[in-house]
């Protein structure tokens, strides 16, 4: 008997039964952890002495999970992903992560990630790419890679991650499961390795919207230590999915959706833009209102640029701490600078580099107001405009990318300049610190696409109720990625 | 200096030492001697850490803003200032700057220099983290986090000021507003104070509120006592003069310079084109949060008396002496201990004289605070209350007092053990002033003729008794016993 391709809620009635016990469910996740190790390379440590926890009515209770590697984890090797931090333990556990194990979840794994959350490829973490469970021959996208293929390889039913930009929507589309990031503020984020702080959000990724309510109930709670973090004790999220959607009115951008905006659209993204019209179909067959709205072209193809200004400033300056002294492997050098130069230089990846070099251009006293504050001002016109629609409606939905999951040959964080606001709209709701979700909606070639829904701040019962409904309505919820069948 | 005047501006480093903790750590406020040992994840910027306001030390800046009469902000705000050093933890220090406002923005502030009152104008002031601290050897150096993320206030003047006796003179009175203000002990030996001095010198005959007029710039960084801030500027003044007697002050370069302590002279550090590119932005992780009215009222009501207002009231109420008043306001420490004695119901006058003839001598001879020394307020009032009552003469209360700091005994048990007292019964007395009548009824004579020899009897009564006779008592027994023959 399987259990890791069960649901929360089943593991939870078969431990409460006693028809399984926590050791057992470890034992088959640490299994299958180090048989996807060996396909898909999802992890930077495998913690073959975790052990079961008593099972009480808590539902993540006696029940596997990965942790992504950005959050820090007290005794055991933390490193994000990056050569800076290779050998580095901590001494405190973030947040996030004791109120699961508060509630009884066992972490098994540290999750690969692009190092240090800046990267949408899975192929940028120190102990190398990540391959997606469904064709090794593609990406996971990231930042949560290893995250995304574990739990769509089935080692467990949910993992932890972060989310800058779209670092658990998109590998969460490309791997075929859900993936969550509540309103900003509802986890902590004390303990979170830090990519650009006014844009990153814990979260996790799950095969089904339940377990992704049941994992960020878990996960949430006001923090002393963060003061960003806000009191949610008067919600819960499981609870509240009812399934009752009648009424909800969505709507999705002309500009993003319609394949005529595409005039060199090739196959994958003409069936990708089609089946998402398929599904919004199946939105209405279920008493969803779902409607056509526009938003000024400049303003899209805006974003990706005000989300690299903004995050790549931020990254430099957060990341400011990696000197190699305090923590992480020391330096060369005949004094502290070189010391520091050569820590860093042998540290960091050339795509950090390169970030850190563009965050540093823009906060340039000559460069700061052309390029930081007005990336700051596009931000707010961003939020304002999505503030507008969530007046009329519910949520926004939009497809994820422009289908599946990209060649890793091919490209290497290369955009198309045609979809390169399709690629990035995700980044909107890091702008506005909106709860965001991403489902499985269908298949490309056998790869799985997805399809995002994102509402107003504080309205995440409202986000997982749709979501849930439209769920429910195709046949992807708690799939086990399948290696796909080429020509 | 008649050809040219001097600009003289400051920037006031206070660490606030009166919060329970650091202003964005829940590690304790405090100073200690095991280095590395009073420090939170954060304030050694593990991954993952996130700084948390104390609003405590919010409220105590805001309490410095409303009493140099600036203007305090709407919302807070806090800034990242990004750049590398050793005692500096995360990368970057979070500060305030001027836009958005920081805790108290456009102020002044009345001070006295030599007995001139002067007003000196404020640009600023924000609330800010100190760095940590760090000691350099031959082949390596040692930091110590203690001092890491201790809330700092940096006060920045205009350039207001025109002579290295004003400039000290603001020193001390902000000192003394951070003491009286319970902001901060404000002590330089402790590190607690550090200051940046900038200065310009310009033709005296010229208009000094057209900035045109004003001369380039120079910042001395690091100054670390208000003597070195005199000795500072007046090199500095001293140094530009010179530069305009030999014509070559136009070929000086705007800089900053540091005040080497070795040599008494500042040393050039580097120019203005190759000034820190600071980076700042808004600090992502502390959500802006608005200052409410009411909160401001409070902190408004609770202000405490400042030095100038203790020093009206010992004028005007205790009848102390300008100059008197002024040396016991000095140190809030000194000022507190005086209204100490005077709750307990000591004479103000006969207070402060111990206080400024006796007390402060000894603190200044062994170069020590009041709170230091074994003599409590209470102390001191027994003291003068036995001298009050008779108990003992004042030449001996001088002695019991000494004694008292020096063998750390309270005042009664020197008494004891001293075997002082003072003849204070007129059965012994009376005797002892017959028999000296007796001796010398011919100056009895010279005294009726108004000779003053009274001194001389009252004297010798005092040698019979070694001192421990009442003067006073002595005085009218002997004037009884000559009125009666």
């Amino acid at each position: 008997m399987e259990y890791m391709s069960k649901s929360i809620e089943e593991l939870h009635e078969l431990l409460k039964n006693g028809e399984v016990t926590s050791e057992e469910l470890i034992k088959e996740s640490l299994d299958k952890a180090h048989k996807n190790q060996d396909e898909c390379n999802s992890f930077v440590t495998i913690m073959d002495d975790a052990k079961g926890t008593k099972v009480t009515d808590e539902l993540l209770s006696g029940i596997p999970y990965g942790i992504k590697d950005n959050y820090s984890t007290k005794g055991i090797l933390s490193t994000g992903s990056s050569n800076t931090l290779k050998d580095y333990v901590p001494f405190f556990t973030a947040t996030a992560i004791s109120n699961l194990e508060s509630k009884g979840a066992v972490g098994v794994t540290k999750c690969a990630m692009d190092e240090f959350g800046m990267g949408g490829t899975g192929t940028t973490c120190h102990t190398g790419t990540v391959l997606n469970p469904w064709d090794k021959t593609r990406m996971t996208a990231g930042s949560s890679a290893g995250s995304a293929a574990s739990v769509a390889a089935g080692v467990y039913p949910y993992a932890t991650g972060s989310d800058t930009g779209d670092s658990i929507r998109k590998p969460a589309a490309y791997c075929g499961i859900v993936g969550y990031k509540p309103t900003y503020g509802m986890i902590s984020r004390y303990g979170l390795f830090p990519f650009a702080s006014s844009l990153d959000h814990c979260g996790c990724l799950t095969r089904s919207v339940k377990d992704a309510a049941i994992v960020v109930d878990g996960m949430k709670g006001i923090d002393k230590n963060d003061m960003t973090s806000w009191d949610s004790s008067n919600i819960n999220l499981y609870k509240s999915i009812t399934g009752e959607v009648k009424g909800k009115k969505l709507c999705y951008i002309k500009e993003l959706c319609d394949i005529n905006e595409y005039p060199n659209a090739n196959d994958e993204l003409k069936k990708h833009l089609s089946n998402f019209m398929d599904v919004l179909e199946k939105c209405k067959s279920i008493g969803i209102e779902v409607e056509e709205v526009s938003v000024d072209k400049k303003l899209l193809d805006a974003l990706a640029s005000v989300y690299v200004v903004i995050s790549c400033a931020e990254a430099t300056s957060n990341m400011s701490n990696l000197t190699g002294f305090i923590f992480g492997p020391r330096g060369e050098g005949k004094n502290y600078i070189e010391m520091m130069k050569d820590h860093r230089t042998k540290g960091f990846s050339p795509l950090i580099k390169r970030r850190f070099v563009i965050g540093s251009y823009v906060l340039q006293a000559q460069n700061k107001d052309r390029y930081f504050h007005n990336a700051q001002r596009v931000r707010r016109l961003l939020v304002d405009r999505w503030k507008e629609l969530f007046k009329d409606y519910d949520a926004v939905i939009l497809p994820v990318g422009s289908g599946p999951a990209k060649r890793l040959d091919g490209s290497k964080d290369i955009l198309d300049e045609n979809t390169k606001a399709l690629e990035e709209h995700l980044q909107i709701g890091n702008f506005g610190g909106f709860p965001s979700i991403t489902i499985p909606d269908g298949f490309i070639n056998d790869l799985p696409v997805g399809l995002n829904i994102t509402g107003n701040c504080y309205d995440d019962v409202n986000v997982l109720n749709i979501a849930h409904a439209i769920e429910s309505t195709m046949p992807y919820k708690g799939q086990i990625a399948k290696e796909a069948c080429h020509e | 200096m008649s050809k040219y005047k001097a600009l003289i501006g400051l920037e006031m480093h206070c660490e606030i030492s009166e919060t329970n903790t650091k202003v964005f750590s829940s590690a304790e406020n405090s100073y200690k001697d095991i280095p590395n040992s009073n420090i939170r994840p954060v304030d050694m910027a593990f991954p993952g850490t996130l700084p948390i306001v104390n609003k405590e030390a919010v409220k105590m800046a805001l309490k410095a803003s409303m009493i140099l009469n600036c203007k305090q902000p709407e919302y807070m705000y806090f800034e990242r200032k990004n750049y590398y050093y050793p005692d500096l933890p995360k990368g970057y220090q979070i500060t305030q700057e001027t836009k958005p406002a920081p805790v108290g923005i456009y102020g002044k502030l009345e001070y006295e220099c030599k007995g001139e009152k002067k007003i000196a104008v404020i640009n600023n002031l924000h609330l800010e983290e100190d760095a940590a601290s760090t000691d350099h050897y031959s082949s390596y150096s040692t930091i110590d986090y203690n001092r890491a993320g201790v809330p700092l206030l940096e006060l920045v003047t205009e350039p207001c000021f025109h002579s290295a006796d004003e400039a000290v003179s603001f020193l001390e009175t902000m000192r003394s507003i951070y003491q009286y203000a319970g902001i901060s002990e404000a002590d330089s030996r402790k590190g607690q104070i550090r200051c940046d001095v900038n200065v310009s010198i310009m033709d005296d005959s010229l208009d000094e509120s057209d900035m045109n007029n004003w001369g380039t710039k120079i910042e001395i960084k690091n100054v670390n006592s208000f003597g070195g801030v005199r000795d500072a500027i007046n090199y500095e003044i001293d140094r530009q003069t010179e530069l305009k007697e030999n014509g070559e002050y136009d070929k000086m370069e705007q800089q900053t310079r540091r005040w080497d302590e070795d040599s008494l002279s500042t040393i050039y550090m580097r120019s203005k084109v190759d000034a820190i590119d600071y980076k700042y932005f808004v600090e992502p992780n502390i959500p802006k949060y608005k200052i409410s009215k009411e909160w401001l009222e409070q902190i408004r009501k609770d202000i405490p008396e400042l030095a100038s207002e203790r020093k009206a009231k010992y004028i005007q109420k205790y009848g102390l002496s300008d100059y008197d008043a002024t040396i016991i306001v000095k140190e809030k420490n000194v000022s507190d201990y005086y209204e100490e004695v005077i709750k307990l119901g000591g004479n103000p006058k006969k207070a402060s004289n111990w206080l400024t003839s006796v007390i402060l001598g000894h603190l200044n001879k062994y170069d020590i605070g009041i709170n230091e020394i074994y003599l409590t307020p209470k102390m001191l009032f027994d003291i003068m209350n036995m001298v009050e009552t008779g108990k003992i003469s004042s030449k001996q209360s001088k002695d019991v007092l000494y004694k008292c700091l020096s063998d750390c005994k309270e005042p009664q048990v020197i008494v004891d053990e001293l075997g002082l007292k003072q003849v204070g019964d007129e059965d012994t007395i009376r005797p002892l002033v017959i028999e000296i009548l007796d001796a010398h009824l011919d100056l009895i004579e010279e005294y009726r003729k108004g000779r003053n020899v009274f001194d001389f009897f009252v004297g010798q009564v005092m040698k019979a008794t070694r001192g421990q006779a009442n003067p006073s008592l002595t005085a009218k027994i002997i004037k009884e016993e000559i009125d009666k023959r």
